[in-house]
């Protein structure tokens, strides 16, 4: 498989501190399963904001779609950003938009008419279980049925690349799983999909996953992803 | 995005409306008052002075200050002919006596009346082009002693205010939409910062800058394009209640500070020139705040 993501010698650090990510390399192959792991505070997050362009590295190179993200010029950032799909930790929803609308508004920034965008939406609420709830705004969902707009919003696009932070962090046990299959379901689309997640009984339900493991913004690879490709282990 | 004028359409629901105030139709509303109100006097003085220089330019009088009457009267009358020939010269009459002597009825009483007042011989000269100094020569070639005044000349003073009032409602209207703009520049970052959330998740979503500007860009212009029509409105009715006043006081002067229709077409360009500024001011101002963003 080929790779879709690079990162080499990568380290961020914000504003004069300490560096949060040290010599951060790794390479992420198209259509793989990854979990990224760590005690809170390890640097998951600042690691997948580099991932989904909301942060450039200080140093070294992410190579994202063959190309050099650090490099980009600020124009082609949102063409990039339309090919990633990104569940936020705190799920982002627009709180004033419908779920309907928030999960339509991908489409909506990339330029689809109209009248192509109701079937897709329609299609990703009975995905996520849903179909009821479209018109309900964000305040008034239970955080696992807000994570499942969320989730719905970032695989609307059909996204190349899926990141997920702590996406069953805010949900019960069952709605975990439920989640963690509809991540898996994507994946086998062919999505690459990044999880990032401290909760250990997540791990074994994706039998195929690549394990990837921050510690005090180092990368460890116990699972030995990083080092072979997952169709040769 | 797909952006359209339809009120329902969900592009207009991406910035909360309901944080959303209309302070800035009102201000746009006062600043359109003002700016309207500024307008028409500085067209308003305009006109009137490009009336007052077309009434003016080409009025002169020859005054023959003669004693002896009879001389007076054949140099008046020949004054008359003389000046009737020179090139551009339309009209050249001699001022009535009976009316001189109904002007100088307030300072002489009855005595104006006297034929043996000494009175000089007025003549009204009108031109249309042509050169005054060709004038003075055919009168001093009658009468070396004739006064010629101008009547642009004593009254110089006036059209050299009309014409500072003028350019002061110019300076007026230019201050009002420098501060228009920096209004809206002001409006467009508070919305910047009230929406900061949402604009964060459209540039993830893979928004464009453009995207964005957009949608501040066209709530500032709808906002002062209200307000600007609410102040336009109220301003022109100012206007024109003021001018139907100075028309009934009968001044052949104020009458000319009057708007034409081309006036009151230009006033109702205002609130759409101020609509446009406000739209380029908050694009550039969205634009400036987003490029510093990742």
């Amino acid at each position: 498989m080929a790779s879709i993501v690079q990162f080499e010698n990568v380290g961020l650090r914000y504003g004069t501190g300490a560096e949060t990510l040290s010599d951060i390399t790794m390479s992420l192959n198209s259509g793989a399963f990854y979990f990224l792991t760590g005690p809170s505070g390890a640097g998951k997050t600042s690691l997948l904001k580099m991932l989904y362009l909301a942060k450039r590295p200080t140093r070294g190179v992410i190579r994202l779609f063959g190309e050099d993200a650090g490099a980009l010029p600020r124009a082609r950032l949102p063409g990039f950003r339309r090919r990633i799909g990104v569940v936020f930790q705190d799920f982002r929803l627009v709180p004033h938009l419908s779920a309907y609308d928030n999960i339509a508004l991908p489409l909506r920034v990339a330029g689809v008419h109209e009248s192509d965008i109701e079937a897709p939406v329609r299609e990703m609420l009975a995905w996520v279980g849903l179909t009821d709830r479209g018109k309900a705004k964000p305040p008034t969902l239970s955080g696992g049925e807000q994570q499942r707009i969320a989730i719905a919003r970032a695989v609307i696009g059909r996204p190349e690349i899926l990141v997920a932070d702590e996406p069953t962090g805010n949900v019960d046990p069952d709605m975990a799983e439920r989640l963690l299959h509809l991540f898996d379901s994507l994946n086998r689309l062919g999505t690459t999909v990044v999880v990032a997640t401290h909760d250990f009984h997540l791990l074994n339900r994706i039998p195929n996953a690549h394990m990837m493991r921050l510690e005090k913004g180092r990368l460890n690879d116990p699972t030995g992803a990083l080092r072979n490709p997952p169709g040769e282990r | 995005m797909r952006f359209s004028l339809n009120p329902n359409a969900p592009d207009k629901r991406l910035l909360d409306e309901s944080r959303r105030t209309r302070a800035m139709t009102w201000i746009m509303a006062i600043m359109l008052f003002l700016t309207v109100l500024a307008g028409a006097l500085g067209l308003g003085m305009f006109t009137a002075t490009a009336q007052l220089d077309r009434q003016l330019a080409g009025r002169l009088t020859v005054q023959i200050v003669e004693p002896n009457t009879q001389i007076r009267d054949s140099q008046a009358a020949a004054m008359v002919a003389a000046l009737a020939r020179v090139p551009g010269v339309t009209r050249a009459t001699e001022a009535d006596r009976a009316r001189l002597a109904e002007l100088l009825k307030p300072w002489l009483g009855d005595a104006g009346l006297d034929p043996d007042l000494p009175m000089p011989a007025m003549i009204d000269v009108e031109m249309r082009g042509g050169d005054v100094g060709a004038v003075e020569r055919a009168a001093r070639a009658i009468d070396p002693n004739a006064r010629i005044d101008r009547h642009a000349q004593w009254l110089a003073p006036v059209r050299s205010f009309m014409s500072t009032m003028s350019w002061f409602a110019v300076g007026l209207m230019l201050l009002i939409a420098a501060a228009t703009a920096t209004v809206v520049l002001l409006a467009a970052r508070a919305g910047l910062d009230t929406h900061r959330d949402t604009i964060e998740v459209l540039h993830m979503l893979g928004s464009t800058d453009l995207q964005i500007a957009r949608l501040f860009q066209r709530r500032i212009a709808f906002d002062t394009l209200a307000g600007g029509l609410l102040g336009s409105g109220a301003a022109l009715g100012v206007v024109w209640f003021l001018q139907s006043r100075m028309g009934a006081l009968g001044s052949e002067m104020l009458s000319g500070v009057a708007l034409q229709q081309r006036d009151w077409f230009l006033l109702l360009l205002l609130p759409i020139g101020f609509a446009l500024l406000a739209t380029f001011a908050a694009r550039i101002s969205v634009l400036r705040a987003l490029a510093k963003t990742l």
